[in-house]
C-alpha cells in the first residue's frame, strides 16, 4: 500500500491562492525550470490574462464552506467540536484509492453531507466518465511528492 | 488513452479551460464582431400572485435568440414538487437546469425525512446556489407554493437576492404586467374568479408591449387540494395558418431500383417467464 503525505498544516494552507502558473516554481521540474516535456510549452503572457472570474471562488469552494462550518461550530459549542469533525474528516479523506483511479469518498460525503444533495459538481464533467486516463506512474510519483 | 503531463484526476463542476482562450478570441476579433454563439434567452413576462387559498402563476410563451422568435410554445412553469412550481425569466438553459436540479434536492429531501418540502426551503436552496455563482446563473425565478404554512412566493434573483411578497412580475415585460398588478391586485382575493383573471391581464398586457414576450400564456393554479396547470391559458388570435400541405406525396421521387438483404438470425437460447394475469 502507498504511504499518504499529509500536509499536517491545516486547511489555510490547503487553500489555492492562485491558478497554478507554469514556468514559476511550484510547477518546477527538477531543475528548478518549467517542464517542458511534461507541461508543455508555456507562455507568460497567456499566464497573465484574468481568468475566468468565478475560477478561483470554484476551486476554493469546499475548502471555504468547511472553513465556514467549522468556524460557526467553535462558535456555538467549542473548540472541542469541530476538533472531532475535523479528525474524523482526516480519517475518511485517507481512505481513497490510488491516485489514477476513481475513489468514490463515500465517507467524506456522508460527513459533509453532500451525499443527499445534488449540485453541478454531480453533473458535470464526472471523472467516472472522463474519456481520458492519467499516467499511472506520473500520477503516484505526483501523489507521493516524488516528482 | 495515458497522457503523460496529467498529475491530478479531472475536478468536477464547472470546466474554465477554455475561458482564456474565449478572451483571447474576443480581443482578436475586435469590438462587435464576435462570432460567439449567443444563449437562447426567454425575454418573458412571468408574473404570480397569491391569493385566498392558494397561488396563481402565469407566464407567456415565447422564447427568443436575439431578434429570432426560437420557441413559439416553451413552458416556462417548471415543476419543483407536487406543491411547489416555478416560473423562470432569463436564459433558457439555465433557469431549466437550476431548477431541475432544485427538483432533484427537494425530492430527496423528501423521501429522507417523509414531509412535504416548504417553499422556503426551495426558495433557500436557490439563494445558495445562484450566489455562489455571483450572477454567472442568469435565472430571475418566481418560486411560488402552498405548503403547511399557507401560499407564498418568492422572487429569486440570479445574484441571490429574495424577495417575498403577494405578487411579482418579473421578465422583460414585467414593466407592464406590474402596472395591471398594482392597480387591480386585492388581498385575499377568490381564486377561480378573479386571480386567474387577473394574472391573464397581467401577462396580456406584458405580451402586448414587449417584444420579448408574446404567443400563448399559461396559467398554473397551486391550491392544497392540488395542482391545475392549464396550458394553454388562452391562444394568442395572432396564430399563423398554413395555407398549403407541405408534405410530399408518395411516388414524387422515382425509385430506381430495390435490392432486399435478409437479415439471418439464430435463434441463440429461448427462456419463457409466465406473467401474473389473475
Amino acid at each position: 500500500m502507498s504511504h499518504q503525505i499529509e500536509n499536517s498544516r491545516g486547511l489555510r494552507s490547503q487553500l489555492k491562492d492562485s491558478v497554478p502558473v507554469a514556468g514559476l516554481c511550484p510547477q518546477a521540474g527538477p531543475y528548478g525550470v518549467q517542464d517542458t516535456l511534461r507541461r508543455g510549452f508555456s507562455s507568460v503572457k497567456n499566464e497573465l490574462l484574468p481568468s475566468h472570474p468565478l475560477e478561483l471562488s470554484e476551486k476554493n469552494f469546499q475548502l471555504n464552506q468547511d472553513k465556514l462550518n467549522f468556524t460557526t461550530l467553535r462558535n456555538i459549542q467549542g473548540l472541542h467540536a469541530p476538533l472531532k469533525l475535523q479528525m474524523e474528516y482526516r480519517a475518511a479523506r485517507q481512505i481513497q484509492r490510488l491516485p489514477f483511479l476513481p475513489s468514490s469518498n463515500l465517507a467524506l460525503d456522508t460527513l459533509r453531507g453532500t451525499d443527499e444533495t445534488i449540485g453541478f459538481e454531480d453533473i458535470l464533467n464526472d471523472p467516472a466518465q472522463c474519456e481520458l486516463m492519467g499516467e499511472p506512474h506520473i500520477m503516484t510519483e505526483y501523489k507521493l511528492g516524488l516528482l | 488513452m495515458a497522457l503523460s503531463h496529467v498529475f491530478e484526476s479531472p475536478v468536477p463542476g464547472f470546466n474554465f479551460e477554455n475561458s482564456t482562450r474565449n478572451l483571447l478570441l474576443e480581443d482578436a476579433l475586435g469590438e462587435g464582431k464576435s462570432n460567439a454563439p449567443k444563449p437562447l434567452k426567454t425575454g418573458t413576462t412571468i408574473a404570480g400572485v397569491v391569493c385566498k387559498d392558494g397561488v396563481v402563476l402565469g407566464a407567456d410563451t415565447r422564447a427568443t435568440s436575439s431578434e429570432v422568435v426560437a420557441d413559439k410554445m416553451c413552458a416556462k412553469i417548471h415543476y419543483i414538487a407536487p406543491n411547489i412550481y416555478c416560473c423562470g425569466a432569463g436564459t433558457a438553459a439555465d433557469t431549466e437546469k437550476t431548477t431541475e436540479l432544485l427538483s432533484s434536492n427537494l425530492t430527496i429531501f423528501s423521501m429522507n425525512s417523509g414531509r412535504n418540502p416548504r417553499v422556503v426551503m426551495a426558495a433557500n436552496i436557490l439563494q445558495n446556489m445562484l450566489f455562489r455563482y455571483h450572477g454567472a446563473i442568469g435565472a430571475n425565478l418566481i418560486l411560488g407554493g402552498v405548503d403547511c404554512t399557507g401560499s407564498h412566493i418568492y422572487r429569486v434573483g440570479p445574484y441571490g437576492s429574495m424577495d417575498k411578497v403577494p405578487y411579482l412580475a418579473m421578465g422583460s415585460g414585467d414593466l407592464a404586467a406590474m402596472g395591471v398588478l398594482e392597480d387591480r391586485f386585492k388581498p385575499r382575493m377568490e381564486v377561480l374568479k378573479e386571480a386567474k383573471t387577473l394574472v391573464r391581464d397581467a401577462i396580456r398586457a406584458g405580451i402586448m408591449s414587449d417584444l420579448g414576450s408574446g404567443n400563448n400564456i399559461d396559467i398554473c393554479v397551486i391550491t392544497s387540494k392540488g395542482v391545475d396547470y392549464i396550458r394553454p391559458y388562452q391562444e394568442s388570435e395572432y396564430k399563423d395558418n398554413r395555407q398549403k400541405k407541405y408534405k410530399y406525396k408518395p411516388g414524387t421521387t422515382p425509385v430506381l431500383c430495390e435490392k432486399v438483404v435478409r437479415l439471418e438470425l439464430e435463434l441463440v437460447h429461448e427462456t419463457v417467464q409466465k406473467m401474473e394475469t389473475s
